[in-house]
Parts: structure tokens; sequence; C-alpha cells
């Protein structure tokens, strides 16, 4: 243990010590100075200066990124990547209880494949089965980490909503489990009751403890509370320390989702894939949600008819903070965001930076961590992606990854690699072979 | 009323009589014909529906429309090679499917008559410039997928269908209405995870079968199938010989042309072992093959080339399922099969992604294909690979008219389709998808 924590400190020094300069790069920032020809110094895992020329200090890693581009880390607003098995707690449509913090699993490969595709962050959450799911959780693609290593420190934690077809499809028999019993809710009309109840019993169960704390405040001897570890969180959300990321489709399940937050003031942070999200940007708007959807996903089930691949364009227009996100179990989608985010150029009309900032900075504003990602900005965190060419074409490649200052991927170790890994799983299948052999087959 | 009458017979009158009403003049543009280097500031002559002049100086005929194309690009509509377009509008909802029909062996049927030309999805894919696909009847475990096929396993799912993205009915929009029976190869389920074979895992949780196991209901499967096949080899000698007693069959009928090699069998197999089978399986039973969909091509690729076995890769957007292959397996496939000399065109065996094929091709360039290569696996490869080259795929000629103007490459993604003709007609570029954008972009 002591050992482990020696290592461990060793390590952070050796992070913290890192200075990195990556070198004529084409520089998308996502702040004021736009898009950029120049340099970029890191230091102790945050960005100490970008410029034309910056002076290369002694013993620092060179990155010559001539003729490259430079971008933020990419930031995935939803994801459900690196989860160590079943993503529901489908038992009950309200299991504000459960924590995705719990069951983070760091040698998921899809994390080192996001990676790959120039992903620094993402927000992971659990499936949409609930009317209120679980607490999710920001990561850092900090891969080689531990669980709690790869948490993305001080990032306000979340609670998944699901609206529509998934929250009411967990309440009927399906094929292939028609003995599944009935679970309430079963309509978009249930789903609402079954949020309101809920908030019912919070506000209650939030007066409660306002009373009790008031008290202990105040000197008085009090009896506290029950906690309730299910209204807790709903607690959270009502007191603005918790986000609401709220899965839904269709135009009349957000709108009803807006009004139930406004009766109970509370605030929705994001609307999840959101694909009629277009049809009701004005009221999204109004209500300060952010909006993450897929770049260009319809006609797999019923209630994504009428989704558009210029929802994320018209939404932004209309003045919502919109975002692009994978949805990835497998980190495939997470390996393409940048171009993802480019297709609102072909379907609206944007300019790089707008499109490119639809997983980058303003991913980062959804989750509350703008102060610390999201831009190449003096000051942030060093989590930079490398590209070959221009993110924004389907010909480029993610050279390399940096979070916190330090390189996390690399495409040409990737590649170089390759044979030498392959050897050594040879090797240990082989060693697989013997041992069973000498077993004699028994089982 | 009266007035429109005359509208109508002028039009009558002049439809039979103004010989160029249909022309087309694309002047000044850059032809890109796939087939031969590119042409710079030409003008192109559209005329009944064929491509009749490519040239510096092409003479419009009276009546034509002249479309202004300086700055612009003009490209071959392009293919793609595995679709369920027109049998199936929304994945979940089986009602509105039309894939995957009951049956272990159904040559008899054909997808072209369920097509269904008034499907949202043929615009939606259109507008990005895809003038024709595939259309596959998809049972089993492979195919154009978006169907909820029956539990039990589909070998011969029935034939499948190359057509354009517009029409007003499946007779107007068919090119070929048996480009190929679609044979779903059996595959042997192996151990799924870490280190495994990567096959799919029962959903039961209870580990994979062991393999001696999965390989037996393999073996029974691909007995199965050349017990048919060996039925329709005997039916084709019966009916050749006009023997005694001969009835025809339907099922059997469909067999002929596959057993002529007038149509090629598109056979989906994934893994190494199953095309190694499949390359086999082809040889014996002397058939002309298509392999679909390989996840892999490994020492397979020596073999399809020296075989002459044209292959369509799937969507380069995709992961290898076992996770100890490289990240960017599916991207480099195509390169691979290049390097191999293996002939092979893309499909995205969705329909959602559909529109996205000519991203997929841009990313195995970006992963090691030349550029040519990925142009040609999205239009003149997947035209020959189907016998319709003579009809489409390529800018030439003499051929159809369908081809695209556009801004820039259309594998790049901020590239603009400008115009798109099929058959020689200009499409509107519209679709469901731009209608909802323009009808809420004026809410206030």
């Amino acid at each position: 243990m002591t050992k482990k924590l020696l290592f461990g400190i060793l390590a952070l020094a050796t992070l913290r010590a890192e200075v990195t300069v990556i070198r004529n790069a084409t520089i998308v920032t996502e702040s004021g100075k736009g898009t950029m020809k120049g340099s970029i110094l890191v230091r102790d895992g945050k960005i100490a200066e970008i410029g034309e020329n910056v002076l290369t200090p002694d013993g620092a890693t060179v990155i010559d990124a001539n003729g490259q581009w430079v971008m933020p880390g990419i930031i995935d607003c939803h994801t459900h990547i690196a989860v160590d098995g079943n993503m529901n707690e489908a038992s009950v449509s309200v299991s504000s209880m459960v924590n995705i913090k719990d069951v983070i699993d760091p040698e998921d490969i899809a994390i080192y494949r996001a990676l790959a595709g120039g992903v620094t962050s993402a927000n992971v959450l659990h499936g949409s089965a609930n009317s209120i799911g679980g607490q999710t959780i920001v990561l850092k693609m900090r891969w080689g980490q531990d669980a709690d290593g790869m948490i993305f420190e001080g990032a306000t934690p979340g609670v998944k909503f699901a609206l529509g077809e998934n929250p009411k499809r967990s309440g009927n028999p399906q094929p292939g489990n028609g003995n599944a019993p009935l679970r309430y809710p079963a309509t978009r009309m249930g789903v609402e009751d079954t949020i309101r109840q809920a908030f019912n019993q919070a506000v209650a169960y939030k007066a409660e403890w306002d009373t009790y704390d008031a008290a202990v405040k105040s000197g008085q001897k009090s009896v506290a509370p029950r906690k309730d570890l299910k209204l807790e969180t709903l607690k959270e959300v009502l007191e603005g320390k918790r986000y609401v990321h709220a899965h839904c489709y269709r135009a009349d399940e957000i709108l009803m989702l807006i009004r139930i937050a406004d009766d109970y003031g509370f605030k929705i942070r994001t609307f999840q894939h959101v694909m009629e999200g277009y049809k009701v940007a004005k009221e999204i708007a109004a209500h300060g949600a952010g909006a993450s959807t897929f770049s260009d996903w319809f006609g797999f089930k019923m209630e994504v008819f009428d989704a558009t691949a210029y929802n994320a364009a018209i939404m932004q227009k209309k003045g919502v903070l919109v975002s692009v996100n994978s949805d990835s179990l497998n980190g495939e989608l997470m390996g393409r965001l940048n171009t993802e985010a480019a297709k609102s150029m072909k379907y609206g009309g944007l300019s790089r930076e707008d499109a490119l900032a639809m997983v980058t900075l303003n991913p980062a504003r959804q989750l509350g961590v703008d102060n610390r990602v999201g831009s190449i900005e003096v000051g942030k965190d060093a989590d930079i992606v490398i590209y070959d060419k221009d993110p924004v074409s389907e010909f480029a490649k993610v050279q390399k990854v940096l979070i916190d200052g330090h390189k996390y991927f690399d495409r040409d170790q990737d590649v170089s690699g390759r044979a030498a890994r392959e050897a050594e799983k040879q090797k240990l299948l082989e060693m697989e072979k013997r041992t069973q052999g000498s077993r004699g087959g028994a089982q | 009323m009266r007035a429109g009458r005359a509208w109508v017979v002028a039009l009558a009158f002049c439809a039979t009589m103004c010989a160029a009403d249909d022309a087309v003049l694309i002047r000044n543009a850059d032809v890109y014909p796939v087939t031969a280097t590119v042409m710079k500031g030409v003008s192109l002559l559209i005329q009944d529906g064929k491509i009749v002049e490519i040239g510096a100086k092409v003479i419009a005929p009276k009546g034509a429309k002249i479309v202004e194309a300086k700055g612009m690009r003009v490209y071959p509509g392009m293919i793609d090679s595995g679709t369920t377009l027109g049998l199936s509008e929304i994945g979940a909802e089986r009602v509105t499917v039309d894939t995957g029909e009951l049956g272990e062996f159904m040559p008899q049927l054909k997808a072209l008559i369920a097509v269904n030309p008034d499907s949202a999805t043929f615009a939606v894919t259109r507008v990005n410039g895809i003038t024709s696909a595939m259309t596959y009847p998809a049972g089993g475990r492979g195919g154009g997928g978006g169907g909820r096929g029956a539990a039990a396993p589909q070998f011969i799912a029935g034939r499948a269908a190359f057509i354009r993205l517009s029409g007003w009915t499946w007779e107007e929009m068919e090119i070929l209405r048996s480009a190929a029976m679609q044979l779903n190869f059996p595959s042997i389920a192996g151990r799924g995870g870490r280190g495994g074979e990567g096959a799919e895992a029962p959903e039961s949780g209870r580990g994979p079968a062991p393999f001696t196991e999965a390989k037996r209901q393999y073996d029974q499967q691909i007995k199965k199938i050349d017990e048919f096949f060996d039925a329709a080899r005997q039916y084709q000698k019966e009916r050749t010989a006009n023997a005694p007693g001969f009835i025809k069959d339907l099922k059997m009928e469909a067999m002929l042309p596959v057993l002529e090699q007038k149509e090629p069998v598109a056979i989906t197999a994934n893994r190494e072992r199953s095309i190694h089978d499949a390359i086999l399986f082809a040889e014996k039973h002397h058939i002309r093959a298509v392999i679909v969909q390989p996840h892999e091509l490994g020492k397979m690729a020596a073999e399809l080339k020296s075989r002459n076995i044209p292959v369509i890769l799937g969507r380069t957007e995709a992961l290898s399922e076992n996770e100890d292959d490289p990240y960017d397996k599916e991207m480099t496939l195509p390169a691979e099969a290049y390097k191999a000399g293996v002939k092979f065109a893309f499909g995205t065996f969705s329909n959602e992604w559909s529109r996205n094929l000519p991203f997929n091709a841009a990313r195995a360039v970006a992963f090691g294909l030349p550029y040519e290569e990925g142009l040609k696996a999205i239009t003149i490869n997947a035209a020959e690979i189907w016998g319709v080259s003579s009809e489409t795929g390529s800018i030439e000629k003499g051929k159809s008219a369908d081809l695209i103007v556009t801004d820039g490459d259309p594998m790049e993604l901020p590239t603009q389709i400008k115009r798109l003709y099929i058959k020689g007609k200009e499409v509107e570029l519209t679709s469901r998808q731009v209608e909802l954008y323009r009808r809420y972009m004026e809410r206030q």
C-alpha cells in the first residue's frame, strides 16, 4: 500500500515536471484568438503560453506540428463507456440512488479507442430505461489510471432523466421477455407523473432537512431526519448542486420537462439526443438549458422519424447552447466526433469554429468544466489533440493526444508497437494452451 | 380551367415535337469521370436520360436547359452496395420492415417488388449524392440490416436488386431486379470477449458454447446448404433433360441463373475462416461469388485475388469487436484489400448511414487507401461488380446520366451537392429533413 502510494507520488511528480512545446501548428483555439498559426507551451499540466513564437525552455519536449492542426481535447457529453455491467437499474422507474461512479471499469478498451479519436473528457451516464435514472460522472480519459484517477475532479455531478419510448417500453412486456412484469409508467403521461411524484416527495424531504439545518444553525437541539438516498439526489437538483441530463426525443416531452422544472424551481442542464429540439428551440433557450444531440441519426425508431441532420444548426441559430455527442458504448463514434461536429457545416452552414465548438467548448460549458477545459487558453488544462489535417476533414487522423499535459495517445507509437503486442499475445495464448494441456483436458 | 387544358395540350405537343426539351447542358464544369482523368472546364450534354457528349465545345440543341457550372465539379452518382432501402422504414417498428422473411431457403423472394418508392429515406440518401444502391432481402445474420428476422437462421434470403434512388414505382427504379442471390453463410460462434474470437456471445450470459458444439452446428448448417445447392443442380439436369414427371418449382427456378453463373451469389462472410469456407463452397458448386461485409481478410485476401472474387466492404466507421485488435482495424481493411489486389466496393449496410457512404470511403483513404481507389469503390467498382457498368458508375458517353454537380470533393463533409441527376432527370435537392429544417427555421 505504502509502496503503491509512493509510486503514485513519484509518478505525479514526473507529470508535474513535464514541459512540452507544440511548435508551428495551426491552432483552433475556440477562444477569442480564433484559429491561428503558432506554438503552445505546456507546463505543469496547464497551458502556459500561446503565441506565434514561444521560447522553448531547456529540457522541454518538443512536438513539431508543422503542417498539422491542433485543437482542444474533445469532450463527449453523453457516453456509456467504462461501465462495468448493466447500464440500467430497471426494477424501478426512479433510481436516483444508484451512481455510475461505483461501477467504473478503467480497463475498458473503449477508453483507449475514444482517446485515439481525440476525446479527453466524457460524461458517463446510465441507460434510459428509467424516468429518473442514476447519478452520472465526468471522466478524463487517463488510460492506465485506476477508476478514481480517471474522475474529472471538481466537475459537477449529474443525474440522468429519460423521457419517451425508452422509459415507456421498460413498462411493457417485450418480445423475448414476455414474462417481465408490467412497470409503471407505460405512457408519456405516466412518465410526467412519475417525475412529478418524485419531486413532490423531494420538496417535502428538502423542507424537513431545511428545518433541521436551520434549527442546528440557531443552536437548537433537534433530531436529524432520516436520510433517503433517492431523494438526496433530487434535493441536490433542487439546490442547483447537481445537473439534470435528460434523454429525450420529441418536442412534446421536452416541453413537458421544462414545465415540471419551472413548477419545482429547478433547471434542466442539458437535453440529451433531443432530436426534435429544433421544434422547441425557443423554449429550450428561454429555460437556459443546453442541448446535446446526434449529428445525423434518424429513422431507427418512431420517435426519431422527425429527426433532421439540421437539428444542431437550427438550435444553435435559435440561441441554444449545442453539443454533439456519441452515446457510445464501445467508443466507435467517439473515435470521430470531430467530423460528427463538422456535419453542421454541411447541414446548416456553420463555420468551422462554431461546428468544432460543439465537441469542445460547448460541452465543457454544459458540464460546467469550461473553467478547466474546452478551449486552448492560458491557464486551462493542457488537454490537446493534434491532427495531421484540418479536423473538419474526413481525411484527418488524430496523431497525438495530451491530457493534463501528458501524452496519452501517440499514433506512431501505437502503430510501431503492434508487432510486439501481437507477439506477446501469441506467447500468452501458447502458455494458455500448454497449461490446459497439462490439466489433461479436465474441466 | 380552359387555359390549363390548353397548357396540357401545348406540353404534349412539345413533348413529341421539341426533341431537345429534356436536354441539359452543364457548362464549364470540371468533370471527374472516375474511369479517366479529370477534364477541366468542359461541357456535358444530357439527352434522353443519357450522357451524349463531353468536351470543350459542345453545341446545345435548341431548347436545352443550360446550367452554368463554372468552378463546379461533376462526378458520377455514388452507389451503395449494401442497403435495404425501400424495404425498411423504421428499424424498431416491425410493421414498417419488410426484410427477413421466414424460411431457411427462399431464393424465389425478390427485394425489388417490396421497394416502397415513397420511403422517406430515399430522398435523405440521394441529396447526399447517392443515386443507386443494392437493396437486399437481408434475413439471417447479415445482409442489409434493419430487419428483425426470424429466430431460426436463414441461409438464402432471396434476390437483391440494383435500383436507382428515384422513380414513381419500383419498376421505374429498377436497374437490375436480380442483381445477386443473397446467401448468409454460417459462422462458428467462438469465444467472445477478451482474447477470444470476437464472435457474438450468447445473450443468456451463460458463456459461449464450447468450440466442438459450435463446430458441429456449423458443419450441419453447411451440409444443409450443400444439399440445397445439390438439389438445385439436380433440378437443372431434370429440367434440361425434360425428365418424365418433371414439375416446375419456383424455388428451384430462381436458382437457375445462379447455377448458370448469370447471377452472382452475395455471400455474407465476416471472418477469415468463413471466407475460406465460402470460397471453397463457391468453387464446389460452380457459382459466382461476391463476398459481403468481411471484417477481416488475412490470408484470404490472396485467395480472393487469385480467384477474381470481388468483395463488398462495410463501413470504415466501425470498430473491431475484438478488443485486442488495433483501434483502426476496420479503417485499414480497404487498404489491405487494395494492396492484395482484391476488387472491392463499399456498402453501408444500414439505411440510416447510407448517406454517409462517401465519408466511409474517405476514412479508408485517411488510413492508407489511394484516393482514386476510394472514389472507385463508391462508383465504378460497384457498377462492375454488380454487372451494370454499361449503364452507370462513371461519366462516359452513352451511360445513363446519373450524376452530381458539387462545389468540391464529395468525400469531404463541408462540400455541398448543388444538383443531382438520375437517368437524366434533375431531382430536387430536398428531403423530409430539409423540409423540416425550412419549416422550423421560420418558427418565430
